[in-house]
């Protein structure tokens, strides 16, 4: 215990010895591990919105909606066929047995008015599924129920975006009569708000209406029944290539597609969508560490470096210490720690460095940025892993001088 | 009674380059406890070589070397390290000192080694310290000390854990006459205080006269050996 305790002091006042070049040897594990900590940092913040942007579009969804991304070998907008009806939407609840809840929806874009003001924004009409199936708030009011939907009324649910383009702010929006597409309309809830979606869409730009009264009051249709979008959700994450298996075999039944003919309806995993910008973002993150990663193996070398001067310079010293009894061991382990403690304290000034990077990174760009204790501990490990690596050669030589040759060393 | 210093027929073949260089031819020598013993001859003449044989910090090319009951010519790096730490002590010519350590860390260094839990190496630092008559300077860097008191530190730093044999290679060359004095008889009275085995490398004959016995090498060889009536006018001149 107390050799070690011994070796320490020692080690740190070698350092302190020659402040300047000891912070230059440093400067390598200093940057590395300033560097590591900021960028997963960084990669950290940006997936956690990510994840919120997962959470917002709902959980563990499946998105049906009409028309092929290629039909034939014509290319076609999705969603340009009226292909998909409720009818399908009932069939896939009964019919595939792994799906928790389904509802569906029929959109347009519509000018929406309050008293002197105006807005156009996405009506969409939607059973009263639709909201539990999205995990969607209310803010205030209610929603509509089934009675409304089978009664076709005139009430609506809007999102906050509409609310702050129609209404005054701290107006009371709930029992105010708007228009939408000229028909007058009660609103009876604020949704509460959801932000934009890993594509960048404004969901709270919206007004809700029963489907039935969207589809015989406002927004009208060519065929009954006929829906821009069915929403399927799973009892959990794992299910959903299964659901995604059944539904597409129900509708090919329902639709009579022949094998080998292009489906006339697309199935978009939303879970994937934002999976994907994650991953991208994971590759930019790991590209970025590997280049840290680099400077700490390049601190390392320094380290080196500067620890067979060290040897060198104190050859006489390691004389008198082998003949006053100090084995082998008690000099590697001297230098060891030497060399160690350079780069733990290098480490430490690095994680410091990262955090003061990562605020300032925060505040100046405004990204998201969240600490990981995790990686913070890692780096600072395995700087003191490359302090015992590249120590080790400088160290071993130090070991292995021999005490005559080194006490008379000028 | 057995030797404490046993050599027979030693001999040490360096290699420089292409060169053979003998640096001692045959060397038999016995040393019992409690000698007082100089070696003395011109550079060059093997004298420091038979000295760092028999400190320990080298090895026997050819023959035999014991020091107590261990044969140091098979002993491997760590052994003799072992020997060094609790049976020798050494005294060199420019001290040695740790530069950055003070008198008193100095004085501990070697029981760090011989894992002397740390309140007991800071009590007999102290106590060594005292015994050479530097007490009142245990928080003195070496640079503070003049070099009489340096070598003070450093004999301190020889006794610190107990050794039985004290190997002194030219202690006093860099000494005035006073410090050179002092350090002899500081040698004496240690030598009767903790009966102790010196070995004193020399080439300045008054430093030998101190001695009970004086061993002359040239070219690798012993070339006399002989005893001395350890003279007491060795004070007188060198005081002279």
């Amino acid at each position: 215990m107390s050799l070690l305790w011994m070796t320490v002091v020692t080690a740190l006042r070698a350092l302190r010895r020659n402040v300047l070049r000891s912070t230059l040897t440093m400067l390598g594990v200093i940057i590395g591990v300033a560097a590591v900590l900021t960028m997963v940092s960084i990669g950290r913040g940006a997936n956690a919105a990510v994840q919120r942007q997962i959470q917002s579009l709902g959980n563990n969804l499946l998105m049906i909606i009409p028309g092929a991304t290629t039909a034939n070998g014509v290319h076609s907008g999705s969603g340009a066929a009226m292909s998909l009806t409720m009818a399908d939407a009932t069939a896939i609840t009964k019919e595939c047995p792994a799906v928790a809840d389904v509802a569906w929806a029929k959109r347009q874009v519509v000018q929406v008015v309050y008293g002197n003001q105006n807005w156009a924004t996405a009506a969409h009409g939607v059973p009263p599924s639709y909201l539990s199936l999205r995990e969607w708030a209310l803010s205030a009011g209610r929603s509509f129920d089934q009675r409304d939907d089978a009664g076709a009324n005139a009430v609506a649910v809007l999102g906050q975006t509409v609310v702050d383009q129609l209404f005054e702010p701290g107006e009371d929006p709930i029992g105010a009569t708007i228009r939408v597409k000229n028909v007058p309309f009660t609103v009876i809830g604020v949704l509460a708000r959801k932000g934009q979606t890993a594509w960048g869409q404004d969901q709270d730009d919206v007004v809700l209406m029963p489907f039935l009264t969207a589809e015989r009051r406002v927004l009208g249709t060519k065929i009954l029944g006929t829906v821009d979008m069915i929403v399927v959700s799973t009892t959990a994450a794992d299910a959903l290539p299964k659901v995604e298996e059944q539904v597409s075999r129900l509708l090919h039944e329902r639709h009579r597609i022949p094998p080998g003919q292009d489906d006339d309806f697309t199935v978009r995993d939303l879970n994937e969508i934002a999976e994907a910008s994650k991953k991208a973002r994971e590759v930019m993150t790991n590209l970025l560490l590997s280049v840290a990663s680099v400077s700490l193996l390049v601190g390392g070398i320094g380290i080196m470096n500067i620890m067979l001067v060290s040897v060198t310079e104190r050859t006489r010293e390691i004389g008198v210490r082998l003949a006053v009894g100090a084995r082998t061991g008690h000099i590697l382990l001297q230098f060891l720690v030497e060399a160690t403690a350079l780069s733990l304290v290098g480490g430490a000034a690095g994680l410091l460095l990262g955090i003061a990077a990562t605020r300032l990174i925060a505040y100046l760009a405004a990204w998201p940025t969240l600490l990981s204790v995790p990686a913070a501990a890692g780096a600072f490990l395995v700087a003191g892993a490359v302090g015992i690596f590249f120590g080790f050669y400088p160290a071993r030589r130090a070991a292995q001088l021999d005490p005559i040759a080194a006490l008379r060393y000028e | 009674m057995r030797p404490l210093i046993h050599l027979r027929n030693v001999w040490k073949v360096y290699h420089l380059g292409d060169v053979e260089v003998r640096a001692l031819r045959g060397v038999s020598l016995d040393v019992r406890a409690g000698e007082f013993l100089a070696i003395v001859g011109a550079s060059g003449s093997g004298k420091s070589t038979c000295m760092n044989l028999i400190g320990c910090l080298d090895q026997p090319t050819r023959g035999i070397y014991r020091l107590g009951d261990a044969d140091v010519s098979t002993l491997s790096v760590n052994e003799r390290a072992a020997i060094r730490s609790r049976r020798i002590g050494f005294v060199f010519q420019n001290f040695n000192l740790l530069g950055r350590s003070t008198a008193l860390e100095n004085v501990a260094l070697p029981m760090i080694y011989a894992d002397v839990p740390f309140a007991e190496q800071r009590r007999r630092a102290r106590e060594l310290l005292a015994a050479v008559g530097l007490g009142a300077r245990e928080q003195h860097m070496p640079s503070q000390l003049s070099g009489g008191q340096q070598q003070r530190v450093a004999i301190a730093r020889a006794l610190a854990n107990g050794p039985s044999l004290l190997l002194a290679d030219e202690p006093t060359g860099n000494l005035d006459t006073e410090s050179s004095t002092e350090i002899m008889e500081l040698f004496l009275r240690l030598r009767r205080e903790r009966r102790l085995t010196i070995v004193v490398v020399t080439h300045e004959p008054h430093i030998a006269d101190y001695t009970e016995r004086i061993v002359t090498f040239r070219d690798g060889r012993i070339v006399s050996d002989e005893p001395q009536a350890p003279s007491r006018h060795a004070t007188q001149a060198v005081r002279a």
